[in-house]
C-alpha cells in the first residue's frame, strides 16, 4: 500500500510504466469519485489482553492542504465495534450515514437481545468494498474494524479492493509502513497478545501516533483514541452468562512530549542550507 | 357506538359513508375492535417515556416473550399497539419507513410530533375509501427528541392523534386512565414510571380480563446514562433518547411490587 491514497489500487508506475489512459476513454462524463479528494491518513490499532485500542488523527486533507482539523475518523457502529477509516472522507461518511446507520437501526427492530458484533460489521463492510471495486467504482478507503466478538477481541482490515486481512497489530496508510514495525516489537504475533496489558497497548499506539506526526506530512497532532474491552460471550435466555462490552473514548488528545531535535539534521529543514 | 336503531340502516356497510346524523360507523367499529385488545399504556416522564402492554396469551404453547406488541421504529421511538395484531404490524412497518425516509431527507432523526403527524395522516387515509377499512389499532407513540424532549402521542383508528402525559387504550383503558390521572405527570422519573406502569397493567388486567393469561411487556425511551445528567436543567431532559426493553431485573422487581399491591387491596397507591 502506498501512503498516497491517490495511488492505492493502481499498478505502480515504477514497475509497470505509466498507465495508458487512452484505454479508459469513453463517452461518459468524468467521474470524480474515481479518485479520492478529501483524505484522512493512518489508522493505528493494537490488541491487548481483554480488548483492542484504536486511534486516528482528526485531520482531513485536501491534497497536501490541511483542510479540516476536527474530523472524527473513528466511529462506533452498534454496541461491539469501532470502525476507523483512512482514505476518502466522503466515502467514509457514505459508509456510515447511508449504509451502517440504517443497518444498525434495522437490526434493532428485532429487539431480541442479539446485536451485530465486530466480525459481522467487518464481513459486511468487506463485501461492500469488494462489490464496489467489481463495479469499477470503489469506495476509496482502508478500514480497520476493532471490537469484541465471541469472547475475544477482534481486529481486521479491509481496503478499497476488498482485500481482507487480520492481525493483532494493524495500521493503514502511512502507518502501514511506519507504525506496524513499531507495533510488532510489542506484539509480534497473536500469542503475544495475552501478555500485553491495556496500558502497554495504549502507550504503544500513542507512541505510533507521535512517530507518524513527525514523519507523515498529512498528519495532525490531535487525535482520537477508542479502547474496546469485553468480558464473556453473547448468549440470550434464562441464566445465560452476561456479555459486557465497554467502549471508552478519548477525543481531541494532543500529542505530548514532542521533541523536534532530530529535525535539525534533516536536509532542507531549519537552518541547514544545502 | 351505533345504537340498535342505526344498525341495519345501511350506513355502516361501506367505509367513507356518513350516516345522516354525521357519523362514520366503520371507524366506530374499528374503535370497538381496539376495545377488545390487551391494555396498552404510555407514561411521559421528565427524563423519558415508558410504554407497557398487557399481552394476552392465547395458548400455553406460545414461546414466552415472543410476538412482541411494542415495536422499535427508530433508535429513539417505540410504538405500543392495542387491537388487531396484523394491522399493528403493518402500522409499525409504515412508521419505520416514515422514520427512515425522514433520515434520508433531513439527515436527522424524526421528531416525535412529526411521527405522530405522519401516522395520524396515514390512519386517516384509511377512513376515506370504500376499498379499504380503517386500522383496528390504537397506537401509542413514545420517544425523545432534541427539541421537545420526551414525547407521547396516541393515534386512533379515525386518524386523530393527541399528545399526552399519560395515555391508555385497549380493554382496561378506563381503569388505567383513572390510575394515570392520580400520578403527578410528567414530573416523575422513568424508574418510578416503570413501577407505576407495571402496577397499572396488573390493575387493569385484574379489572377486565382476570381469567386470561398475560405477559407484561415494557420498554422505555431515555438518554443513555451519563448524558442524562449532563443535560438535566430543571425542566424536561432533552436529546435523542434510546428506545429499548426495560432490563429484566427492573421488570421483575416492578412485577413483584405490582403483585404485592394487588394483594394489598386493588386500587390503593403504591408506596415509594
Amino acid at each position: 500500500m502506498n501512503h498516497f491514497p491517490e495511488a492505492w489500487g493502481r499498478p505502480r508506475n515504477d514497475v509497470y510504466g505509466a498507465y495508458d489512459a487512452s484505454h479508459l476513454q469513453s463517452s461518459m462524463p468524468n467521474q470524480h469519485t474515481q479518485s479520492p479528494i478529501v483524505t484522512g491518513t493512518s489508522v493505528v490499532a493494537l490488541k491487548f489482553n481483554g480488548g483492542v485500542v484504536i486511534a486516528a488523527d482528526n485531520l482531513a486533507s485536501y491534497g497536501s492542504l490541511a483542510r479540516f482539523t476536527d474530523i472524527e475518523r473513528l466511529k462506533q457502529v452498534g454496541t461491539h465495534t469501532v470502525v476507523g477509516a483512512g482514505g476518502d472522507i466522503s466515502d467514509m461518511q457514505y459508509l456510515h450515514e447511508k449504509l451502517l446507520d440504517p443497518l444498525i437501526i434495522k437490526e434493532e427492530y428485532q429487539n431480541d437481545g442479539h446485536h451485530l458484533r465486530a466480525s459481522h460489521i467487518y464481513r459486511y463492510l468487506s463485501r461492500v468494498l469488494y462489490q464496489r471495486r467489481c463495479k469499477f467504482n470503489p469506495l476509496w478507503n482502508t478500514l480497520l474494524v476493532a471490537g469484541w466478538d465471541e469472547g475475544k477481541s477482534f481486529l481486521a482490515s479491509a481496503d478499497l479492493l476488498g482485500t481482507t486481512f487480520a492481525a493483532p497489530a494493524l495500521a493503514t496508510g502511512f502507518g502501514a509502513h511506519l507504525a506496524v514495525p513499531l507495533l510488532r516489537r510489542v506484539c509480534p504475533d497473536e500469542a503475544a497478545v495475552e501478555n500485553i496489558t491495556r496500558e502497554q497497548a495504549i502507550a504503544a499506539v500513542e507512541e505510533c501516533m507521535k512517530v507518524l506526526f513527525y514523519r507523515d506530512a498529512r498528519s495532525l497532532n490531535k487525535y482520537s483514541l477508542a479502547i474496546i474491552t469485553g468480558e464473556g460471550v453473547e448468549s440470550v435466555g434464562e441464566g445465560a452468562a452476561k456479555e459486557k462490552v465497554t467502549i471508552e473514548w478519548k477525543k481531541d488528545v494532543e500529542l505530548q512530549n514532542q521533541s523536534w531535535k532530530f529535525a535539525e539534521g534533516i536536509r532542507g529543514y531549519g537552518a541547514q542550507v544545502v | 357506538m351505533p345504537s340498535s336503531t342505526s344498525i341495519g340502516t345501511g350506513y355502516d356497510l361501506s367505509n367513507s359513508v356518513f350516516s345522516p346524523d354525521g357519523r362514520n360507523f366503520q371507524v366506530e367499529y374499528a374503535t370497538k375492535a381496539v376495545e377488545n385488545g390487551g391494555t396498552a399504556i404510555g407514561i411521559r416522564c421528565k427524563d423519558g417515556v415508558v410504554l407497557a402492554v398487557e399481552k394476552l396469551i392465547g395458548s400455553k404453547l406460545l414461546v414466552p416473550g415472543s410476538n412482541k406488541r411494542i415495536a422499535s421504529v427508530d433508535n429513539h421511538i417505540g410504538i405500543a399497539c392495542s387491537g388487531l395484531v396484523p394491522d399493528a404490524r403493518h402500522f409499525t412497518s409504515r412508521a419505520r419507513s416514515e422514520a427512515s425516509n425522514w433520515r434520508k431527507l433531513y439527515r436527522s432523526p424524526i421528531p416525535i410530533s412529526s411521527m405522530a403527524d405522519a401516522m395520524g395522516g396515514y390512519a386517516q387515509a384509511y377512513t376515506l375509501y370504500s376499498s379499504v377499512r380503517p386500522f383496528g389499532v390504537t397506537a401509542i407513540i413514545g420517544g425523545m427528541d432534541e427539541a421537545g424532549g420526551p414525547g407521547l402521542w396516541m393515534v386512533e383508528p379515525s386518524g386523530v392523534g393527541w399528545g399526552y402525559f399519560g395515555a391508555a387504550t385497549g380493554r382496561g383503558r378506563q381503569a388505567a386512565k383513572a390510575e394515570l390521572e392520580k400520578l403527578p405527570l410528567p414530573n416523575i422519573t422513568v424508574e418510578e414510571a416503570v413501577k407505576q406502569a407495571a402496577r397499572i397493567i396488573y390493575f387493569a388486567h385484574d379489572d377486565n380480563s382476570k381469567d386470561k393469561d398475560f405477559e407484561l411487556e415494557m420498554t422505555w425511551v431515555r438518554l443513555e446514562k451519563g448524558s442524562a445528567e449532563e443535560l438535566e436543567e430543571g425542566g424536561a431532559t432533552k436529546g435523542w433518547g434510546k428506545h429499548e426493553e426495560v432490563p429484566k431485573e427492573l421488570v421483575a422487581e416492578a412485577e413483584r411490587l405490582a403483585k404485592e399491591s394487588m394483594e394489598g387491596g386493588g386500587d390503593e397507591e403504591m408506596e415509594e
